[in-house]
């Protein structure tokens, strides 16, 4: 391919966008929810270290959420840029969905952010708590409008077609499409993994670095018990997920478990490399018959393979893999949040070797979330909207060198502001959130 | 109801774009002015606006995303059209956004690098806006002349922005730099008006179609208050920011509230030489229009939650009224 092509160029661009921004939400719409644990936890017991700890997160999630919302802001546009073809087609559906996230959401998160930043002084502590809850209620609310898009494309139903337009028939039954339920519990359950792991990780960095006071301690407890929770809850939702896509969407199911051919008693691959030209894996390894088991609940069930969808089944090898990382990456979680768990419930700090392995996991939760995304929204393909619009039907118009000079430009802007955001993470913990640099003005502590 | 759907909805997206460029508008303001200030007076300056320039950026975020969802056909028309400024003012506002909260938390030789972003992402952000102004509003035409235009509204822009930042400044700061930002706000007061006046020259000599749209006799008389009031608060505004820098400290909201006037009229003006198109001479309102049924559920939504938004705006403003000395997370 000489030319560059800008259907691909406009594609590496949208997911560029998305997945920079889906880190950003998928930290700060749990982490509202743990500010709120740490300051109902102080005004309950009146400890300072509650305190401290609601302090020092707090910067995190104000960083967090401007990073959010600038690269949301990006993603609004995007949809005009980079895929006419989409709003033209099923905007009638698209449209008000994101109209209601807009209207309910982020007007909700946006204007009590300033109060629950800087405000609680001015409104004093009830009023404070509540823009504490209306905050981390408006994260949560605007995931359930942009899942509700998402899964409406994975699982369209409650429409009919007019002209090449879709119409929307049954608002009910296009928010709540036969994927939702798993989407969002999936989802929420995602974010509060990688918050937990990301507090846990930086408290335990906290506390290799000897700085061991009581809210580093109380941070890092509520990271663990957090994600031990919800890991289970969250192998068991994906499970749940896996079922209703082999229903929906079988193609990416077989795409995920890498099987070519009708295969009944089909085995769990381990490890493979799929190969689009013969049509088979090379170098498999795997558990026999287990795949039918986990997905039909019987030993010999029939799975259908890709051959069953000539020419509509999506690239192989990325959501194989993709599927493989997200899971494994949930088994590590599993295993590194119970052993610590375990220890935390007799001791009150964790070994080194916990540590150190809670800090290796800080961002285990992005891995795991950008890998199921991917599994997501590759296995889609060849589709934009399933069985309705097809990816190279939605695509602009605009020039390649166009998309190349803005793709260049976002990247670098990209790669830029993600190692900046990491590395002051890392300096936040090591200076207990304060800067090293007094506040030009007296008392203007951070803005 | 079938053909007033869609003039409902393009008044409720430039409802929300007039409320973005001015609430936007002044803390962008605030940041193109944050060049050559000492380091005390940026921190002051940078406080003024932190309460609120996310929730005035969601005004953008309502404005597109109506365009997007009440005319998706225009939609797509009118920002693959725009396609590298849309990048450019993208850039802006994350960078802008970003260094906001980065410039007090990275280490300290980090601090002016950020500041330094804070700025440069304010200016790119407002001159792509007027750029964009101004190539919509000559239908995307991609001559010199256009490119001119384009590059005068950016200018213009930049400093109605400024104008704005400076009224802003005015009535939150204190001492020193509230008479900066009176100096501020008289250069830019000039400066914007300099820029209405060679617009409204420009805009009919380069479009026949606004020409006939203003020029033709019975429509002339009807329009003849915009210009005239637009004239009447520019000297309004220039007289009472006079008087504050020569020390009276009453009426300090003039500044502010002149430059809110003058973005209406200015307002006003564009989109009576727009209307109905939303793509000049191309798409009217009604052409692009998305389907009755998803417009009327999206009014529906609208009615209930704007009046909320707008109520719990005013709350905010109100917790955060008075001179701003201070801003911290305790
Ligand atoms: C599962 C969650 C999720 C997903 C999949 C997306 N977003 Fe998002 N978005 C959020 C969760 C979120 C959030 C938690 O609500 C954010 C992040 C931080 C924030 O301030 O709000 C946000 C911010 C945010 C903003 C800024 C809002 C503001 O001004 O406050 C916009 C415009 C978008 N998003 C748009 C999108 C679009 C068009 C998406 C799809 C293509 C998208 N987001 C995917
Ligand atoms: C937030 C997490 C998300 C991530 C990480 C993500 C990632 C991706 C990726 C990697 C692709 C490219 C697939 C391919 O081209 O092979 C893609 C496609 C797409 N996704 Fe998402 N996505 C996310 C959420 C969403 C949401 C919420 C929507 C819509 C409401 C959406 C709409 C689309 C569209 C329109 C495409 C087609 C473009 C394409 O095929 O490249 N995505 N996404
Ligand atoms: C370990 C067991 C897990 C299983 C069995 C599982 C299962 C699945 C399945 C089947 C999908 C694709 C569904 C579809 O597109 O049709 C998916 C997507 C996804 N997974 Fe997992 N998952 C697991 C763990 C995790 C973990 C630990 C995380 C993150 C912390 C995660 C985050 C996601 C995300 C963000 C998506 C894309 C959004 C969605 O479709 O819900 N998953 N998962």
């Amino acid at each position: 391919m000489s030319e560059l092509d800008p259907a691909l160029l406009a594609r590496i661009q949208f997911a560029a966008n998305i997945s920079f921004h889906i880190l950003f939400p998928t930290i700060t719409i749990a982490l509202g929810w743990f500010l709120l644990f740490f300051k109902l936890r102080y005004l309950r017991t009146g400890r300072q270290h509650w305190l401290d700890a609601y302090y020092f997160w707090v910067k995190v999630f104000a960083l967090t959420f401007a990073l959010g919302v600038v690269s949301g802001i990006t993603m609004s546009f995007q949809f005009g840029t980079n895929w006419p073809g989409f709003m033209e087609t099923v905007g009638n559906i698209a449209g008000p969905l994101l109209a209601y996230e807009v209207l309910t959401a982020f007007f909700l998160e946006a204007s009590f952010l300033g109060i629950m930043l800087f405000g609680r002084k001015r409104v004093g502590e009830r009023v404070h708590t509540l823009a504490t809850v209306l905050v981390a209620g408006g994260t949560t609310l605007s995931a359930f409008w942009i899942l509700a898009l998402n899964s409406w494309m994975q699982t369209p139903v409650g429409f009919e077609m007019i002209d090449g337009v879709a119409h929307p028939t049954d608002w009910l039954a296009i928010i709540f499409n036969p994927s939702f339920p798993y989407r969002l519990m999936h989802m929420l359950l995602a974010s509060g993994l990688t918050a937990a792991f990301l507090v846990a990780g930086l408290s335990a960095y906290r506390w290799l670095r000897r700085d061991r006071t009581p809210d580093v301690l109380a941070a890092l407890r509520a990271g663990v018990v957090v994600a031990a929770l919800l890991i289970p809850v969250q192998i068991f939702v994906g499970d749940l997920h896996g079922l209703n896509t082999l229903e929906h969407q079988p193609a990416k199911v077989a795409a995920m478990e890498g099987i070519w051919q009708d295969e009944k008693g089909a085995p769990i691959l381990l490890f493979a490399l799929p190969n689009e030209e013969t049509r088979s894996n090379d170098y498999a390894i795997g558990i026999p018959k287990l795949a039918s088991l986990i997905l039909t609940h019987s030993l010999d069930g029939e799975i259908k393979g890709l051959d069953s969808f000539p020419n509509a089944h999506p690239p192989v090898a990325p959501v194989f893999w993709g599927f493989r990382v997200m899971v494994g990456t949930g088994l590590l979680m599993l295993a590194v949040s119970w052993w610590s768990a375990w220890r935390l419930r007799r001791h009150a700090e964790p070994t080194r070797w916990q540590a150190r392995a809670l800090l290796a996991m800080t961002f285990s939760g992005w891995l795991a979330t950008l890998a199921g995304w991917y599994v997501t929204e590759i296995g889609r393909q060849p589709w934009l909207v399933t069985g309705v619009l097809r990816t190279v039907d939605a695509i602009s118009a605009t020039p390649a060198p166009i998309i190349g000079i803005s793709l260049t430009a976002y990247l670098l802007l990209y790669v830029l502001l993600l190692s900046a955001y990491v590395s002051v993470l890392f300096y936040l913990a090591r200076h207990r959130g304060k800067p090293d640099h007094k506040p030009a003005v007296a008392g203007l502590q951070e803005a | 109801m079938e053909t007033a759907l869609p003039v409902v909805f393009t008044a409720l997206m430039a409802l929300a774009m007039l409320l973005y460029v001015v609430l936007d508008g002044y803390d962008l303001g605030v940041g193109i002015l944050l060049r050559g200030v000492p380091d005390a007076d940026k921190d002051r300056m940078i406080a003024s606006i932190g309460p609120f320039w996310d929730a005035n950026e969601t005004w953008l975020v309502l404005g597109v995303g109506l365009l997007l969802v009440a005319f998706p056909l225009a939609h797509g028309v009118i920002l693959g059209a725009l396609y590298l400024p849309v990048a450019a003012m993208l850039i802006g506002l994350i960078l802008r956004g970003v260094a906001f909260d980065f410039r007090v938390k990275a280490r300290a030789a980090h601090k002016p690098l950020w500041n330094g972003a804070f700025w440069a992402g304010s200016v790119l952000a407002a001159f792509s806006q007027g750029y964009m102004l101004g190539s919509y509003v000559l239908g995307f035409r991609d001559d010199a002349i256009g490119g001119a235009f384009s590059v005068a509204i950016g200018l213009a822009l930049c400093a109605g922005y400024a104008l704005l930042g400076a009224g802003w400044l005015v009535l939150k700061a204190e001492g020193e730099l509230r008479q900066r930002a009176l100096r501020w706000a008289y250069a830019s007061l000039w400066l914007t008006g300099l820029g209405i006046a060679a617009v409204s020259v420009a805009t009919p000599w380069v479009s026949p179609r606004i020409f006939e749209k203003w020029f033709a006799l019975p429509q002339l008389l009807f329009l003849l208050p915009v210009p005239v009031l637009t004239a009447l608060v520019f000297a309004a505004t220039e007289g009472a920011i006079r008087r504050l820098r020569k020390g009276e400290s009453r009426r300090d909201w003039i500044p502010f509230a002149g430059a809110i006037l003058l973005f209406v009229l200015a307002f006003a003006g564009l989109a009576y030489s727009l209307f109905p198109y939303l793509v000049i001479d191309r798409i009217t309102l009604w052409d692009a229009a998305a389907a009755t049924g998803s417009l009327k559920i999206m009014l529906f939504g609208a009615a209930i939650t704007l009046p909320m938004i707008l109520l719990y705006t005013v709350y905010v403003y109100r917790v955060f009224w008075g001179r701003s000395a201070e801003l911290s997370y305790e």
